[in-house]
């Protein structure tokens, strides 16, 4: 099967690679507590670009893949890379499934729509500009055996727990970036609406197909009427197998259906990923520095120029243990005086420079981050409006069927 | 996926037709007591009668009498409530006094018609009336919806007998188009000639002694069995058509709003999701009209043809009873293929103009999401990489 869509994937050698998931397998093995399980392994190719060019047709390297395999590497991204919008997994269970559709990990339909997700995720993560150059990434694309214990050696599931333990203080941040609070808003609503325009579209397409397959009961009753007619027998036959056709055209037509939701549902987990991230990035930056270190680290700065003012004059303004034992204890001599001033001041000016610094760092992530959203809001405006345009297209195509139907149906009537 | 058999879990679609769960009541047909006049050579008239596809493409040179039903007017007495329609007539036949006429009559005075036309015309089919009451699900007997479906059905029927060779020239019939109060001819009894007649025909089948069943009527027999069932098989998948047609179009109304209203929080996409939202709206019109077009053409043919399947059962019962001479042996014969001749083509019409409709709906929602495409700068053909609907 081969892709028509190619994305640009940087090694070392800055060689781009064409990817694609080609099929998928069942297999069965043994999970971690040695039960045997039934599984799906999906087959992901890659060739180098510049060969496909030059007219070469090398055959592709593979390997094959599970779709635990899959989250794992995104979980490993998403840490690694907190600042990057990642895109999303297809769905691990089948959801906003209309009645007639399996909801079964195992059916072909299923692992079918699973595999063009996975291919979707793969492809968005080569063309990013920054994920793209992900050395995990790319051991994920060549090295079958092995990676595992690779992406479970960069640690970077000590750095998910920091992250987590970093989002657990965020209660204590009182400036939450504004920036992100919105976009995470705008999230939120992107979530809720697409999940209640696919429950729509699920229920409007379990009406259709009863709409169509009721009228298979036409193509029963009149040919049963026929063999009563003589001169109406044959319009009549005729036309109820016309009517057969026009009940069973429905099942393609959801089908297709289908890969519209699947889209609407791509962006249903985008939006929560969005959601997560910038409630991240409000609140939280780089996992070795938290908005709230950095608050603390401003806090620290301001009750030592406190404190130094307060040595400096003597005035006592806010309630300090240190003041207090100073109170009780009485005054300390002028020299132990002059010396805790001059560390202060020490203390000051590195958490000046601290301060300073980890703004900087800051800044410069939360314009990182804020670049990785405005790349993602104008793919999802563009992407988007694509499936809606295939959504009329599809619509357009069911219409253009139902006319043919009908048409024939009526030339069978004529002959009644 | 695509195939001519249908799969045993599609069995909640497919109706069990066997299954009587209407419980509609027609009116029966009153007793019918003697004989009638001496039709004038029905045969002859059978000869000259022309086959037409659709009473109002009929041309007017070929028919003399024209019957409207409408107006419907609620009437309120100390008794009881009923409705008044106004049955308006023109014509050019020589046994009418004036050319127009327009009297005012209530559903009751169109079952003595027709009971009065069976009485005197035994051996013909005389097209149904729309049914006293529908039992199951009707509340309100004066709804709009019930007045009007009636309405036109009393307008079928009287259009039915205009046309009838025979059954047009009833003296009972010109009573009931003509006379401002009916009054008076209710209260008659059989007249003299029914009289007559009974006398002919017992004399007759003394004379003939017991007649075995000429092999048509059998066949008439088996026939109006077999189509009652079918018939009445076709109206009921067409009702449940439309059940689930109103079902669709209540989950398209919800439906459209979810894109008009994500589209309120979005910049660029809006524009494309108020687009697809606007395409839905107006296949849901077009849905609605279908379901209207469905509601009033094809299930009123439909249900004429039930109640006359219900009522030549009947009349097939009469015919067994009386023994008939071989004048109206050849009258039944010539009606029966005139009866048959109008079935075909009142629902061959009728399902024609099914099939019409539902290839304009189709063409309607196209257009609609056409044009979409259109507003997007995508070209309607191009987008599938030449690939085309069947």
């Amino acid at each position: 099967m081969l892709c028509d869509v190619t994305a640009p994937v940087a090694d070392e050698a800055s060689a781009l690679m064409e990817i694609c998931v080609a099929e998928a397998e069942k297999r069965n093995g043994r999970n971690t507590v040695n039960m045997q399980e039934t599984f799906t392994v999906y087959l992901v190719e890659t060739r180098p670009m510049d060969a496909v060019a030059e007219g070469r047709n090398p055959a592709p390297d593979s390997l094959w893949r599970r779709y635990s395999e899959f989250e794992l590497l995104r979980n490993y991204l998403l840490v690694t890379y907190p600042y990057i919008v990642v895109p999303p997994l297809p769905e691990k269970r089948a959801e906003f499934v209309w009645h007639k559709l399996s909801a079964d990990n195992m059916d072909p339909d299923f692992v079918e729509r699973r595999r063009i997700g996975l291919e979707n995720f793969l492809l968005r993560v080569a063309s990013h500009p920054v994920l793209s150059n992900d050395k995990i990434l790319h051991h994920f694309l060549t090295e079958e055996h092995g990676w595992k214990e690779v992406v479970y050696e960069t640690g970077f599931q000590a750095k998910a727990d920091s992250r987590l333990r970093a989002l657990s203080a965020t209660f204590r941040v009182r400036n939450p970036d504004k920036r992100f609070m919105e976009m995470k808003h705008y999230s939120d609503e992107l979530q809720s609406h697409t999940s209640q325009l696919l429950r729509a579209r699920v229920r409007v397409a379990d009406r259709l197909y009863g709409v169509y397959k009721v009228h298979g009961n036409y193509g029963r009753v009149f040919s049963e009427w026929s063999a009563v007619e003589k001169e109406m027998g044959d319009g009549l036959q005729s036309a109820g197998h016309h009517m057969d056709a026009f009940a069973a055209s429905i099942d393609d037509i959801l089908e297709e259906e289908e890969h519209y939701a699947d889209q609407l549902k791509e962006y249903l987990f985008y939006a929560e990923a969005l959601s997560a991230f910038c409630f991240g990035r409000a609140v939280c930056r780089k996992h070795e520095l938290t908005q709230f270190e950095l608050e603390m680290a401003s806090q620290d700065l301001v009750s030592k120029k406190q404190q130094h003012e307060e040595i400096a004059t003597g005035i006592v303004r806010t309630f300090s243990f240190k003041g207090m034992t100073n109170k009780l204890f009485g005054q300390e001599a002028p020299e132990q005086r002059e010396a805790r001033l001059k560390l202060l001041e020490e203390l000051i000016a590195e958490g000046e420079e601290t301060v300073k610094e980890k703004t900087v760092e800051c800044e410069e992530h939360v314009d990182r981050a804020w670049v990785d959203m405005q790349r993602f809001k104008e793919q999802k405006d563009k992407d988007l409006r694509e499936a809606l345009i295939n959504y009329a297209v599809m619509q357009i195509s069911m219409c253009k069927k139902g006319t043919q139907m009908w048409s024939n149906a009526k030339d069978c009537f004529l002959k009644m | 996926m695509s195939g001519q058999t249908v799969p045993a879990d599609f069995s909640g679609h497919m109706l069990d037709l066997d299954e009587d769960d209407d419980l509609e009541v027609f009116s029966k047909n009153p007793s019918l007591a003697g004989g009638g006049p001496m039709p004038n050579s029905p045969s002859s008239m059978v000869n000259q009668y022309r086959l037409e596809e659709e009473e109002e493409q009929q041309e007017a040179n070929a028919r003399d009498l024209f019957i409207t039903v409408d107006d419907p007017e609620s009437h309120v007495t100390a008794v009881e409530t009923f409705v008044m329609y106004r049955v308006a007539t023109k014509t050019t036949r020589s046994q009418f006094d004036s050319s127009e006429y327009e009297v005012h009559r209530r559903y009751q005075d169109f079952l003595w018609l027709r009971s009065k036309l069976e009485e005197n015309h035994p051996t013909l089919i005389v097209h149904p009336l729309p049914e006293k009451f529908v039992m199951k699900g009707m509340v309100e007997r004066f709804n709009n919806d019930f007045i009007e479906t009636r309405r036109r059905a009393l307008q079928r029927f009287l259009s039915k007998v205009s046309l009838h060779p025979v059954l047009s020239h009833s003296h009972h019939l010109e009573v009931f188009l003509t006379a401002q109060d009916l009054l008076p001819y209710k209260k008659q009894g059989p007249g003299f000639l029914s009289r007559l007649g009974e006398t002919v025909r017992a004399v007759a089948s003394s004379v003939r002694g017991l007649k075995s069943r000429p092999e048509e009527f059998s066949l008439m027999k088996e026939y109006v069995e077999d189509f009652s069932i079918k018939i009445s098989s076709v109206d009921k998948v067409t009702q449940r058509i439309i059940k689930e047609q109103r079902e669709y179009l209540d989950e398209l109304k919800q439906y459209n709003p979810t894109y008009a209203q994500w589209a309120e929080s979005e910049g660029e996409l809006a524009e494309p999701l108020n687009g697809v939202a606007s395409c839905v709206e107006r296949c849901s019109k077009e849905t609605d009209e279908q379901i209207q077009h469905l509601s009033s053409v094809l299930v009123p043919a439909l249900h004429d043809y039930v109640l006359c399947a219900e009522t030549l059962k009947l009349q097939d019962e009469v015919d067994s009873l009386a023994d008939r001479v071989e004048l109206a042996n050849n009258a039944l014969k010539g009606d029966w293929t005139r009866w048959q001749d109008g079935m075909r083509a009142d629902l061959k019409s009728a399902f024609l103009s099914t099939a019409e409709k539902n290839v304009e709906y189709y063409e309607q929602c196209l257009a609609v999401w056409e044009s979409f495409l259109l507003s997007q700068r995508v070209e309607p053909g191009e987008q599938r990489d030449g690939e085309d609907a069947s």
